[in-house]
């Protein structure tokens, strides 16, 4: 653990990207899983091919995939982004659309009833109603982004996993424990973070919060 | 020359090399398969009727699943040196996880009254394990298994940085040149095999389930 105390603001610089990168890819992420998720459950015949997709994509190795990006979008931090965001949405979509599709249909006949319309209805039921497994499907995404993140250090996005790289390459021990520690701090805290915060919704849905 | 037949090319001068990496690949990942399943599947059944030790086993993974695979892969390195050794430990305990926690789950998924049912017919529960809950059960179970292999195929690519070996070879040496064909020359391959392997299990899946589907 010396080379952590001795180099604090290098780690806690790298511990920066690998956070910034996170939530770049967490917002736009969500920015395209959610409208894609009401898509899929309004327009039936989309779940199986958009899903499928996604599944191909998942299964691509990171390491792989950013190589198959290269040639078209280079080195840096842009292909590991745009890598990171496409593996995503699987986990954000899938239970997402089981949100939605989970909400019980005499609740939203009886919304109809009371003369809500249908954006209301959405607003007012469906999402509140499918939060916390959207929730749970962003906590999955944000533990594997950090956790390919490390990878994306091979293609110069920076992050946590330089530390681990470089350690590899110059045999430096002590920077790989500070790595592997620093990347799982990370992972740990942010899973006990969302965690929380999906409990939480868990609670005020079913009229339990304080 | 376009891209693909700098790739085709590179294969075509390198075919020895190319089939040994490949080799390699598989070997090291089907080990790793094979040891996490003749340890993670009776250890998951043997968890799953002591619901004590089961919460405390479960929980301990279920934290240590959150630690990025690439830690895991390096910290190795420090403590067992290079090689195809700490390369296969390493990756055991990647696909160690999921067989474990699926076993686990799939077996305790089993409906209650089903087994009730059994004991009431006189079973034993030697059989009712392997008649009932282990059948029952597979779907989940081969579902644990689709998820560790997709991921040891791909973490074996990383094997490549701690000596292991494997198509990541291909990766690494063509990142050294900045030659993007080398390096695709194990992209591509190691996308296949990911890809080859989830489809294996999902059919199987599918043609398990088949005969008790409507």
């Amino acid at each position: 653990m010396s080379y952590f105390f001795s180099n604090f603001s290098y780690v806690m610089q790298l511990f920066g990207q690998h956070l910034r990168m996170t939530l770049i890819v967490l917002f736009i992420s969500l920015l395209i899983s959610i409208p894609l998720g009401i898509l899929v459950v309004r327009v039936r015949w989309l779940h199986g091919p958009v899903l499928s997709i996604l599944g191909v994509i998942y299964t691509i190795p990171s390491l792989s995939l950013f190589v198959l990006l290269l040639p078209l979008f280079g080195l840096g931090l842009k292909p590991a982004i745009i890598a990171l965001v496409a593996y995503a949405q699987l986990l954000l979509v899938r239970n997402w659309v089981i949100g939605l599709t989970s909400v019980d249909k005499a609740v939203l006949d009886a919304a109809r009833g009371m003369g809500m319309s249908s954006w209301q209805r959405f607003i007012q039921i469906e999402f509140p109603l499918a939060l916390p497994m959207l929730l749970a499907g962003t906590r999955l995404a944000t533990l594997s982004t950090i956790g390919i993140g490390t990878i994306a250090a091979f293609i110069n996005a920076g992050g946590l996993g330089v530390l681990l790289f470089q350690g590899v390459i110059t045999s430096n021990y002590d920077k790989i424990v500070t790595g592997s520690i620093a990347v799982s701090a990370l992972a740990i805290a942010t899973n006990y973070l969302l965690r929380f915060f999906e409990r939480r919704a868990d609670l005020v849905i079913r009229g339990d919060a304080k | 020359m376009n891209l693909l037949e700098e790739v085709i090319h590179y294969y075509q001068t390198n075919q020895a090399g190319f089939w040994q990496a490949t080799q390699q690949h598989l070997v090291l990942s089907s080990a790793a398969m094979l040891i996490s399943l003749v340890v993670g599947l009776p250890i998951g059944i043997w968890i799953a009727h002591r619901t004590r030790i089961a919460q405390v086993t479960i929980n301990i993974f279920n934290s240590l699943r959150v630690i990025p695979s690439l830690a895991i892969l390096f910290l190795v390195l420090p403590y067992l040196g290079l090689g195809f050794t700490p390369s296969l430990v390493a990756l055991t305990f990647l696909a160690f996880t999921p067989v474990l926690i699926n076993t686990y789950t799939g077996l305790r998924g089993v409906d209650r009254s089903v087994i009730e049912s059994a004991t009431g017919m006189g079973m034993s529960k030697k059989q009712i394990l392997f008649q009932i809950e282990i059948p029952l059960a597979i779907p989940a179970i081969v579902t644990g298994i689709r998820i560790a292999s997709v991921e040891v195929i791909s973490s074996a690519t990383l094997a490549s940085f701690i000596g292991g070996g494997g198509l990541g070879d291909f990766i690494t040496r063509g990142f050294a040149l900045f030659d993007v064909p080398i390096m695709l020359v194990g992209a591509i391959p190691v996308a296949l095999l990911a890809l080859a392997s989830e489809s294996v299990w999902s059919i199987f899946l599918f043609l398990y389930q088949k005969p008790y589907a409507a």
